[in-house]
């Protein structure tokens, strides 16, 4: 008997679970199911459905997806580049005009069967554009995908260059992670010309690695001092980064380059400051958050350089609204630049489609060859850059910019 | 016809057989009908492969009775030895089928190669070793073919296990690329091929369990020193079930690897065995019908929970528990079992009435 009840508590918690999704769900839905309600409750929401969205009943809205881990271990990125560009497309509907139908699927950050069939799933639900994925393994997979269905891809920050190199229709939105390695030799040739360099890298990261690898060539053209280029980790030994730490302390490296995510590099200056050790550290975007990080001493990011596109202490008046607008979505939290990618991404499409005259009832294939048109041509001003523009391989081109942490802000390098 | 019904070993092999052959043919003319969505269509490969991989490791697990904790990395091998393969071959063997069935061939070698080596000293231990030395194997074979980088260039093939070490020409392409996997990989996995890799699975394991190795191989899971007494060579026994369960997961990874046009070495981790461990689990040790049908219901699973977003995965777990307090609850085993020999009963009387 006791069984028995405790059987019937479960089944209770489950069907609990399933009304609480239901009600979660839906405000963020944007159609409404009014076949589906009692007769008596339609007549209501048809009769202010009109003075709501009166410009989008000639037009059906435009259906953008996007797939990111939103649980598991990468799950901070998914979620950022959700609300993000949730922020977006709340903003664009309630203009009026175009409307934009946005829904996003969990992948995991899985590189093969999870990210397909989330791709999938949206495929079935009637997508015209993909706004992701957000992480690169997934992008590697479903760039393929979209390839053969023809439909239009723009990943807010999957940054390797096998996403977009090999297929036409994908773009984008990030620095490809060669380019910005090279970019931040040229900036360290340029501000430490003298400096002995150590890097430190995941070597089970593609992110990392192609960062590294990136550097390392440009560090050798340049003929900058890399006396540390081996201090590799992999993501089962990232706990403990004192060996990696060590090493570059003992080849006298006074810059240390970082290109990772914020999280192992906040152990590495913790551990720097107890062995003492006081060079200057250098980070790629992946280590904008660094200030955001738990139970992490802000202070010892003090003279950290970093290469991110996007400030969200910046004044300008387009930042302050997004950082605000975010905030509320997301209980305060303060948008990294996945989060303004992913805003970018949306603004980047919406642009598109209205000078194409794209809308939810083009095909996908065709919204996809009035995209590539678009985007040969055009220059966005977003969150992470002015006048972006893109090559013929679907890479960004925007000026990078590096920032350093001064007073807990970051601070704009001359 | 009789006879077959009569004996239940019997006739649980052929509704296997059935079972799988009867879904491929409705979701084969499903497909061709245009009736399934992607998200379905999307599913029939990873199916195969995971009742495959499910199937095969419920002979080292259920029937066996050693835990491993590492059939991925066998899958894993397989995998990126399956792609390799399809690659270099692509000039050589222009069929898509052909070049597939040598990558899956190739695969399950390499995997059931590598079994071998690792069972030479483990499978002589008492124990639980098998599972401690699976367990570290997995993660190791996940961390080399992480680092592991592939390519073929004007000089020949290239293989090293850092990029410094790959004297590759400039711009050629690589085939394994470290941590950012095979990429560019062609997609020539097909649905029929998962039907043949079920269909092949099935007929080896089922066809090992009930021959005379079979039974030792049973004999040495339920008593160890018995068996020895009556002459069973237990390490022998142990490695054949060992080697060939290897052998099929590195199959169902060649599969798995050439249905997508990427794949990472970090697939094939610590989680990925589990998962499979839980499919056998579920369906029931040395259960071979019940790890066909907990593979599917189990994979489909999360995924048809998607309109339920983030709890998705919390549902999963709630269902799994459920699961399995509901089939190991004996009242619940008490009424299947006597609704099976009802139905059997009644089939039985049909058969008789038509025989005579």
């Amino acid at each position: 008997m006791k069984k028995f009840v405790a059987m019937l508590m479960v089944l209770a918690m489950v069907a609990a679970m399933f009304a609480g999704c239901g009600n979660a769900e839906k405000p963020a839905a944007t159609e409404a199911p009014a076949a589906s309600d009692a007769p008596a409750a339609t007549e209501a929401p048809a009769a202010d459905a009109p003075a709501a969205d009166a410009p989008a009943a000639d037009a059906p809205a435009l259906k953008i997806g996007l797939t990111g881990p939103m649980t598991g271990p990468a799950a901070a990125y998914g979620l950022a580049v959700r609300a993000g560009m949730e922020v977006a497309v709340e903003e664009i509907n309630a203009k009026g005009g175009l409307q934009i139908e946005f829904k996003s699927e969990d992948d995991e950050a899985d590189g093969s069967d999870k990210a397909v069939s989330a791709y999938n799933s949206l495929k079935d639900w009637g997508m015209q554009m993909f706004a992701g994925a957000v992480t690169t393994g997934s992008s590697l997979a479903i760039a393929a995908e979209t390839n053969a269905d023809g439909i239009f891809m723009l990943t807010p920050s999957a940054s390797a260059v096998d996403v977009a190199a090999p297929y036409d229709n994908v773009y984008q939105m990030c620095f490809t992670d060669p380019n910005q390695g090279a970019s931040a030799a040229e900036l360290m040739a340029a501000k430490w010309p003298e400096a002995t360099i150590g890097v430190i890298y995941d070597s089970s990261d593609a992110y990392s690695t192609g960062i590294a690898d990136g550097f390392l060539a440009k560090a050798a053209e340049l003929s900058l001092n890399v006396a540390v280029s081996d201090a590799a980790f992999t993501a089962d030994t990232k706990a403990d980064l004192s060996t990696q730490v060590t090493k570059c302390k003992d080849a006298g490296c006074d810059l240390v380059f970082l290109p990772f995510y914020y999280t192992e590099a906040s152990q590495v200056l913790t551990y720097a400051n107890t062995i003492g050790y006081k060079p200057t550290f250098f980070g790629c975007d992946g280590m904008d958050g660094i200030l955001t990080v738990e139970g992490f001493d802000t202070a010892l990011a003090e003279g950290l350089v970093l290469m991110t596109p996007f400030d969200a202490n910046a004044s300008d008046e387009a930042t302050a609204s997004f950082v605000a607008k975010f905030k509320e979505k997301m209980d305060g939290l303060v948008p990294n630049q996945f989060a303004a990618d992913g805003y970018d991404v949306i603004y980047a499409m919406y642009n598109a489609c209205v000078a194409a005259g794209v809308d939810g009832s083009t095909a996908p294939a065709d919204v996809c060859a009035a995209m590539q048109e678009q985007f040969a041509a055009m220059s966005v001003d977003g969150l992470t850059g002015k006048g972006m523009t893109w090559d013929e391989v679907g890479a960004i081109s925007k000026a990078p910019a590096a920032v350093t942490i001064s007073d807990g802000v970051y601070v704009p390098m001359g | 016809m009789k006879k077959i019904l009569n004996n239940k070993t019997r006739r649980t092999n052929l509704m296997t057989y059935l079972l799988v052959i009867v879904t491929f043919g409705v979701m084969q003319s499903l497909s061709s009908a245009g009736m399934l969505g992607s998200s379905m269509k999307g599913f029939l490969v990873p199916i195969c492969v995971y009742v495959s991989l499910a199937v095969s490791l419920n002979l080292l697990v259920g029937i066996c009775g050693e835990l491993s904790l590492g059939h991925a990395g066998f899958m894993g091998i397989g995998a990126f030895t399956g792609i390799l393969v399809a690659a270099l071959l692509k000039e050589k063997i222009p069929t898509d089928a052909l070049r597939l069935l040598c990558a899956m061939g190739c695969g399950g070698l390499m995997a059931g190669v590598v079994g071998f080596l690792i069972g030479i000293p483990v499978l002589r231990l008492r124990g639980d070793y098998l599972a401690i030395v699976t367990l570290a194997f997995g993660e190791i074979m996940k961390n080399i073919i992480g680092n592991l980088y592939a390519g073929v260039d004007s000089e020949g093939f290239h293989m090293a296990i850092s990029t410094s070490k790959m004297k590759m020409e400039a711009g050629a392409k690589y085939i394994i690329n470290g941590p950012l996997g095979a990429t560019g990989v062609q997609k020539i996995a097909t649905f029929s091929m998962g039907f043949v890799l079920v269909m092949f699975t099935l007929f080896v394991v089922l066809n090992l369990v009930n021959s005379k190795e079979g039974r030792a191989i049973k004999a040495v899971r339920d008593n160890r020193i018995a068996a020895e007494s009556v002459g069973i060579n237990v390490t022998v026994f142990r490695m054949k079930a060992f080697v060939v369960s290897a052998f099929l997961a590195g199959m169902a990874g060649a599969l798995f690897g050439l249905n997508y046009s990427s794949v990472t070495a970090t697939k094939f981790n610590f989680n990925t065995s589990i998962n499979i461990l839980v499919f056998v689990v579920l369906g029931g040790m040395g259960n071979i019908l019940g790890s066909v049908i907990s593979a599917t219901v189990l994979y489909v699973l999360p995924e048809a929970m998607r309109s339920l977003q983030d709890y998705r995965m919390i549902l999963y777990a709630v269902v799994l528990i459920l699961v399995m307090l509901f089939t190991w609850s004996p009242k619940v085993k008490e009424v299947t079992s006597v609704m099976s020999d009802k139905l059997v009963r009644i089939f039985r009387k049909k058969e008789v009435g038509t025989n005579e």
